[in-house]
């Protein structure tokens, strides 16, 4: 795309447009950075509001007009209020959730990724079909009898319904990863199977150390957004575990909330702690982030 | 070749088979047969037939978290889709320090949903939250927010604008993908910016625009954290989210039956929401058949 366009962009450049738009075009300009900074002052409002609250002490907070800067800065505010409740252990509850969740799903998803777009096997095309249409189905139609089925397991208050169904990646959400993965798999030509498979490679080695290799980038954007989706769940914790020291941070900050309802002090700095993780995460893996979104929407 | 070919690829097609028979087509089943029994939860399944359906036509609040849902889809995905459009246009004119316009735009998009709602809760809170903050400051009376039956609605709408970062970034793909030559084409024509927008950008984005009205609008159907921990549906019902209605019904209530025909009711709107919207798209969406594969 980029190969067409550029040549293009600077051919309209070069025929220079005429003189008398040279002026409004700097005037536009200013124009366009007034209006981004307006529209980043009302996105970032939360952010900033967010962090001053965490960091004061609650006689300042309630003043008016409000202020700003903190004085002091409460530090105390993250220690207590990170200590009240186990947050270190929600961290880790939560942490070990979306390991082997991200770990289960990439493995069944690009297993079968490659099974639906790289091995030619009779009704392929009916069954990929039918798994995408599920991509559709409010969660809410699942809910109930997926529940049941967990409590009749004896899996309740247990790890295993938040983690089981990602290893069986046509659960829920993974149907799109299979897809994402099979868009990928399919630009990767077909000769270096050919050629794998004539010295008697097995399709599982063809899998596993030629197309996985070269998919990288369709790898590490699966596995960010299941990380942050199983990170960031809340009604399947909510569902499933009861037992305060099996709590994942969405859930435990939604008990601390319904407890601590007006110290908004520490509300915020609990917050602020579970946000951290994430937008720490976003800043290393920014290119991925945004290929990943931009992957999700041009592909349909 | 062809048999080991055929055996592999079933093999490794098996998990995802599996996870969809147990985990989507089974449950969809059950549900569609729970959905007409009468089951409180520690108690056998009675069949009753449509009668939970039937229920529903008298049950007030069965409509009344309808009518609230359609509200805030109605306001939510509107708003969303145009604020991000026009933000998206803003980052296409080759703006100066794009990735870092682009991640202010985006991070609140990656706001844990709880830790999103506690914010808000705080955003909105009438005495000392921010946004009264504001307008006393600016002189202007505030508000009681997701605390009044009138206002809760358009509160949780404007707190969903606040991430609209994902569309927007689906737009700014879209839009950088638009052949320049179409809007050379204009200019030698005399055109100015304007038309470049209507009848360039507008038309070659339809198909972006439609997914994303899609994607939101069946997202917004099944909304529920702000419901739950905000504002408990209240105040008034006000907020009495179509989703969490069910979830009350079914693990508050323990009305099992009449849940899941409420399930499946949401999901045969769902379908003829998105039936509706696809066969309007005709009218609208520029499908460029050239070149496709």
């Amino acid at each position: 795309m980029t190969a067409v366009a550029t040549p293009d962009r600077t051919r309209s450049r070069g025929v220079a447009p005429t003189r008398g738009l040279r002026r409004p075009r700097r005037y536009r300009r200013i124009l366009l950075y007034v209006a981004l900074l307006a529209g980043s002052v009302p996105t970032l409002l939360p952010f900033v509001w967010l962090v001053r609250s965490a960091l004061m002490q609650d006689s300042q907070m309630f003043v008016s007009p409000p202020e700003w800067i903190p004085a002091p800065f409460q530090w105390s505010n993250f220690s207590e209020a990170l200590t009240t409740q186990p947050f270190g252990r929600y961290f880790l509850n939560t942490l070990v959730i979306a390991v082997i969740s991200v770990i289960g799903t990439v493995l069944t998803c690009s297993v079968a990724a490659f099974s639906f777009s790289r091995l030619r096997w009779r009704g392929r095309d009916v069954v990929f079909a039918l798994l995408l249409s599920g991509v559709m189905l409010p969660y809410a139609v699942t809910l109930i009898p997926t529940f049941v089925m967990w409590q009749e397991l004896g899996a309740l208050d247990t790890i295993v319904p938040l983690t089981v169904p990602s290893w069986f990646a046509g659960a829920g959400g993974g149907v799109f990863n299979i897809f994402l993965l099979r868009q990928f798999f399919l630009t990767i030509p077909f000769e270096l199977d050919e050629a794998a498979y004539i010295d008697g490679a097995s399709p599982w080695r063809v899998f596993w150390t030629i197309v996985m290799p070269l998919s990288k980038p369709a790898i590490i954007v699966v596995t960010i957004f299941t990380f942050i989706g199983t990170w960031n769940d809340f009604l399947g914790p909510l569902l499933y575990l009861q037992d305060e020291e099996n709590y994942t941070l969405s859930l435990g900050l939604a008990s601390f909330q319904s407890m601590y309802l007006t110290q908004w002090g520490y509300l915020m700095a609990a917050s602020a702690a579970v946000i951290a993780p994430i937008v720490a995460l976003f800043f290393f893996l920014q290119r991925y982030f945004i290929e990943g979104v931009t992957l999700t929407g041009i592909k349909n | 070749m062809r048999r080991l070919e055929t055996r592999w690829g079933i093999l490794m097609a098996l998990p995802a088979i599996l996870g969809f028979l147990i985990f989507t087509i089974g449950p969809m089943a059950a549900s569609a047969f729970f959905s007409l029994t009468d089951w409180q939860i520690g108690a056998s399944p009675s069949y009753i037939g449509l009668d939970n359906y039937a229920a529903m036509v008298g049950d007030e609040l069965f409509w009344k978290s309808l009518s609230t849902t359609t509200y805030y889809t109605l306001g939510a995905v509107p708003l969303v889709l145009i604020v991000s459009f026009a933000v998206a246009m803003l980052l296409n004119q080759k703006v100066r320090g794009l990735s870092i316009w682009r991640t202010i735009f985006y991070l609140p998009t990656l706001v844990p949903a709880i830790a999103n709602v506690v914010l808000w809760i705080w955003i909105f809170n009438p005495d000392f939250g921010l946004l009264n903050s504001l307008l006393r400051q600016g002189g202007l009376p505030g508000s009681q927010w997701i605390y009044a039956e009138s206002t809760a609605v358009p509160s949780l709408i404007i707190m969903s604008t606040w991430g609209f970062g994902n569309t927007m970034v689906i737009f700014l793909a879209g839009l950088q993908g638009v052949p320049r030559h179409l809007y050379e084409a204009v200019s030698i024509d005399g055109g100015g910016a304007w038309r470049r927008f209507w009848h360039v950008t507008l038309p070659m984005m339809t198909p972006t625009i439609f997914y994303n009205l899609v994607v939101g609008v069946v997202g917004t159907f099944q909304v529920f954290n702000q419901a739950y921990v905000m504002t408990e549906g209240g105040p008034n019902h006000a907020t009495l989210f179509y989703v969490y209605y069910l979830f009350r019904k079914a693990f508050t209530e323990s009305e099992m039956g009449y849940a899941s025909a409420l399930a499946w009711t949401l999901f045969m709107i769902i379908m003829v929401v998105t039936f509706l919207l696809f066969r309007n798209a005709r009218r609208w969406v520029y499908y460029e058949m050239a070149g496709a594969r």
